[in-house]
């Protein structure tokens, strides 16, 4: 190689290398501004919450005492405490999570291993997703007319956990559903070659992986039932006596509020309800996520 | 395995609750506005009286209608000036009366208002806070919704009323006393028990809402609160109603800030 | 060709594929079940809303403005437009916050943050619509009143708050769908040479695709749906919004607002509202599903 056509290559090279660190200068420039407003937009949603979370504390706390929590209303609610709200918002959402988990997962499982997908499955699919945006107070008043009054249930906290699975299990089944399918194909064929029938498949290897995709669901729809007021109204009722039976109607916390708050009775008494409300909420999604990670622990040995 | 348990929870709770259930009970359904009121009541009813059962729920003046014609509640409470064609089979009786107060904000400077610039207020023909020698600002009208017991009776009350369209609607007591609160054009109505000092009840041809003018047939705005019972009361409903007409039932009612039935 | 399989004795065999079946017939009980009772709603609605409103008239009833129930009329259609511009007011707010969102956590901050964020995130869906309702009543529509004018109590603040109430939805369900992209698909993006934001804008999102779409319409479901929270804070006024500070009256808030008390024509046509509100859902997922199908199969 001769002298200038050496130089001349290097210096080829050098621009190349130039033009390549610029280029990546400008990728990286670009990945940071990118990363900046994603931080920013989650930094904000997390700011929303912190400031709701601190506004129903900061006017509920002073209101919640043992007493508070451990006895019953009196007074229309103005003093007392609100322990009958607090059992039936813990025991009415688990019943309705107890009606809706088994049919939409098993549904969602039907749906994705044991039917192919076309019209119909996307039909169903449609259809679910469509109801899943009608609102609460349509299907309180479907459930006191079907649960409450023409199957005689009566206001009960078994209408409410009826009606409440009814409204979840769209969710429960599109994010089940879409956990499923997440398992990928490979992991099922590698279990039905090792001898294993589809039933054993999906218990033992699609389910446990697609597990934090269902507790979403569970989550969501947990949620959902533990805020909810006008379906519940209609179906579990309102009262505010402490429930010895599912056949009993009785309040959640969210009820509560929501009377209290809208009659205009008693402030300090509503925000403490609202406290002791978004705190069970909290606690409920630690532990459930206490207990998936142990699970998952448990099944990675 | 997923089934079995939930199922036979669920199975097992039901039986326990066919056997649970021993004492004779009454249920009350209907207005939520009486509703707190008729907790209380039966509250301190069931103080008195070990073996009895009184249950309330809410759901509205509707539910309570349908609910009693239904049997599925002995009582049904509703709180309607002019009760429905659908409450024709239900005997009515006068529990308490209920006085509405007009609410403004703190800060506005009206103090007085007849039945007529209430119409042409709450009707859209004033506009403004001027013409009622006030600030100049737009009126914010507030009112409840349409099938409101609240609303009809007002609207009746006053006569000729067609919500104007820019009213704002809101479906409690509750949020419409903490919207006028926040509103300083605002102008509102609710319950005469229900008035605290976040807002300022005005005076109607100036006579002020106080419990004597509402008693004394004064003050024009008044509306009762009725339990309607399927038939003639009988027996344990008879009972019940009977306390709540009673000395103890109406003090407590004229305590809550309600009016006596009679 | 049967491979070399860990074969079970003949009878346990066939004990297996009974139990098989058994499983299969049992799972498409409990499908027929779950879906028999989403019809039954479904039937419910339209049973008591269609006659109606095939007899006053569907083009009265979607598209006059007077609804004015002692009088006798029933027309919707700015409560439809409401309702509508409600909605994607509150996916304009929750869909990109919640996406991005997601995707910071699930790409770029480290997995500690997650353990902490993402149940954080879903408590917000636990708090009662009535605490967001209430908290927009006393700080966000006065907020707007005092620095947009207008009553405070609008479209804004509806939309605003509908926005925050879908971010668990569309946030969980956005993580859910990102995390089960393979690992592969951004190692092999990275090999090739793209930084990590490449990596995640043209292979990750794309191949989340379908399960981001998911997110987006169970968020707008739920926008759609909210009945409390919106009561609270529209103002429900019944006229058409010519600007967002304007008092609106959503389908759901009429349903709410006036099914406590109506009886006869008056409570059917507010079933036709439902089946009205069915119609308008049934629209929007159609239309965000042939997105999805024109964008390309899943892969």
């Amino acid at each position: 190689m001769s002298a200038p056509r050496g130089v001349a290559a290097r210096g080829a090279a050098a621009r190349v290398a130039t033009a390549g660190r610029a280029r990546a200068r400008g990728q990286a420039r670009a990945q940071a501004i990118a990363v900046g407003i994603l931080g920013a937009a989650t930094a904000a949603a997390i700011a929303a919450l912190a400031f709701i979370v601190f506004f129903v504390l900061s006017r509920g706390l002073p209101s919640v005492t043992l007493e508070f929590l451990f006895s019953k209303p009196r007074g229309m609610g103005r003093s007392g405490g609100i322990l009958p709200a607090i059992v039936g918002t813990f025991v009415l959402p688990a019943l309705a999570i107890a009606i809706a988990l088994p049919l939409g997962a098993g549904t969602a499982i039907y749906l994705t291993e044991y039917t192919r997908e076309g019209r119909l499955t996307r039909a169903i699919r449609f259809g679910s997703d469509c109801l899943a945006g009608i609102p609460s107070i349509i299907f309180g008043l479907f459930g006191y007319i079907f649960f409450v009054t023409t199957l005689g249930l009566g206001w009960s906290l078994l209408s409410g956990a009826l009606t409440l699975a009814i409204m979840i299990l769209p969710t429960i089944i599109r994010t089940t559903e879409e956990a499923i399918r997440s398992v990928p194909r490979s992991w099922r064929e590698v279990s039905l070659s090792l001898g294993a029938t589809r039933w054993e498949t999906i218990v033992k290897v699609v389910l446990p992986n697609a597990l934090p995709g269902i507790v979403t669901g569970v989550m969501l729809g947990l949620g959902r039932s533990i805020g909810e007021t006008a379906a519940v109204i209609f179906t579990a009722g309102s009262s505010l006596r402490m429930p010895q039976s599912i056949m009993d109607s009785t309040r959640t916390m969210a009820v509560h509020f929501y009377i209290l708050a809208r009659e205009g009775i008693s402030a300090e008494k509503a925000y403490g309800t609202a406290a002791v409300l978004v705190i069970s909420v909290l606690a409920v999604n630690a532990v459930t996520y206490w207990l998936m990670n142990r699970f998952i622990k448990r099944r990675a040995r | 395995m997923k089934l079995r348990l939930p199922v036979a929870l669920l199975l097992g709770a039901s039986i326990l609750a066919s056997c649970a259930k021993k004492l004779e009970s009454i249920t009350l359904a209907g207005s939520t506005a009486f509703q707190p009121f008729a907790e209380a009541l039966a509250e301190n009813y069931m103080d008195t009286k070990q073996d009895i059962n009184v249950i309330v729920q809410g759901g509205g003046s509707a539910v309570g209608i349908n609910a009693a014609s239904t049997g599925a509640a002995q009582i049904g409470m509703a709180d309607l000036v002019v009760l429905p064609a659908e409450a024709a089979g239900l005997v009515p009786v006068v529990v308490a009366r209920d006085g509405i107060s007009l609410i403004v904000n703190p800060a506005n400077p009206v103090a007085d208002l007849g039945l007529e610039e209430l119409r042409r207020l709450f009707n859209g023909e004033i506009r403004n806070w001027k013409e009622l020698g006030g600030r100049d600002a737009e009126v914010t009208v507030v009112s409840r919704e349409a099938g409101s017991g609240t609303r009809s009776s007002f609207e009746k009350i006053v006569g000729g009323i067609e919500l104007t369209d820019d009213a704002i609607v809101q479906d409690s007591n509750g949020t419409i006393r903490e919207t006028v609160a926040n509103d300083k054009n605002a102008i509102g109505y609710l319950s005469h028990g229900l008035v605290n000092d976040k807002v300022r009840a005005v005076s109607i041809d100036g006579i002020a809402g106080t419990s004597e003018s509402i008693v004394s047939g004064l003050y024009p705005l008044v509306r009762p609160v009725f339990f309607l019972t399927k038939g003639e009361r009988s027996g344990s409903i008879k009972d019940f109603i009977d306390y709540v007409l009673g000395p103890e039932g109406q003090a407590f009612i004229v305590e809550g800030g309600l009016i006596a039935a009679k | 060709m049967k491979a070399t399989r860990l074969s079970p004795r003949p009878d346990t065999a066939r004990r297996a594929t009974r139990r098989e079946k058994l499983v299969e017939a049992a799972l498409l009980a409990v499908a027929c079940s779950s879906i028999l009772s989403l019809a039954l709603i479904a039937a419910f609605i339209f049973k008591e809303g269609l006659p109606f409103m095939i007899g006053y008239g569907p083009g009265k009833f979607l598209f006059s403005s007077e609804w004015r129930p002692k009088a006798g009329l029933y027309g919707i259609f700015p409560m439809i437009v409401s309702s509508l511009l409600a909605t994607f007011g509150a996916l304009g707010l929750g869909a990109p916050l919640g996406i991005a969102s997601a995707v910071f956590l699930t790409e770029f901050a480290p997995s500690a943050v997650m353990k902490v964020v993402k149940p954080a995130i879903e408590l917000l869906a636990g708090i009662p619509s009535v605490v967001f309702g209430f908290i927009g009543v006393m700080i966000v529509a006065p907020f707007v009143r005092a620095t947009a004018g207008g009553p405070g109590l609008s479209l804004l603040s509806a939309a605003f708050i509908l926005g925050i109430m879908i971010l668990p939805t569309v946030t969980s369900i956005s993580v859910d769908a990102l995390n089960a992209v393979p690992q592969s698909y951004r190692e092999g993006a990275l090999a090739l040479g793209a930084t990590r934001w490449q990596a995640t804008r043209m292979v990750v999102l794309k191949a989340a695709r379908s399960g981001l779409v998911a997110a987006v319409i169970l968020g707008m479901g739920r926008a759609i749906g909210e009945t409390m929270a919106v009561i609270m804070v529209a103002g429900n006024a019944v006229k058409l919004p010519s600007s967002p500070l304007d008092s609106v009256r959503t389908l759901t808030a009429n349903i709410a607002l006036e099914m406590g008390f109506a009886v006869g024509d008056h409570r059917k046509a507010l079933f036709a509202t439902g089946v009205v509100l069915f119609a308008v859902i049934m629209a929007l997922n159609g239309a965000a599903m042939t997105a999805i199908r024109r964008k390309g199969r899943r892969g």
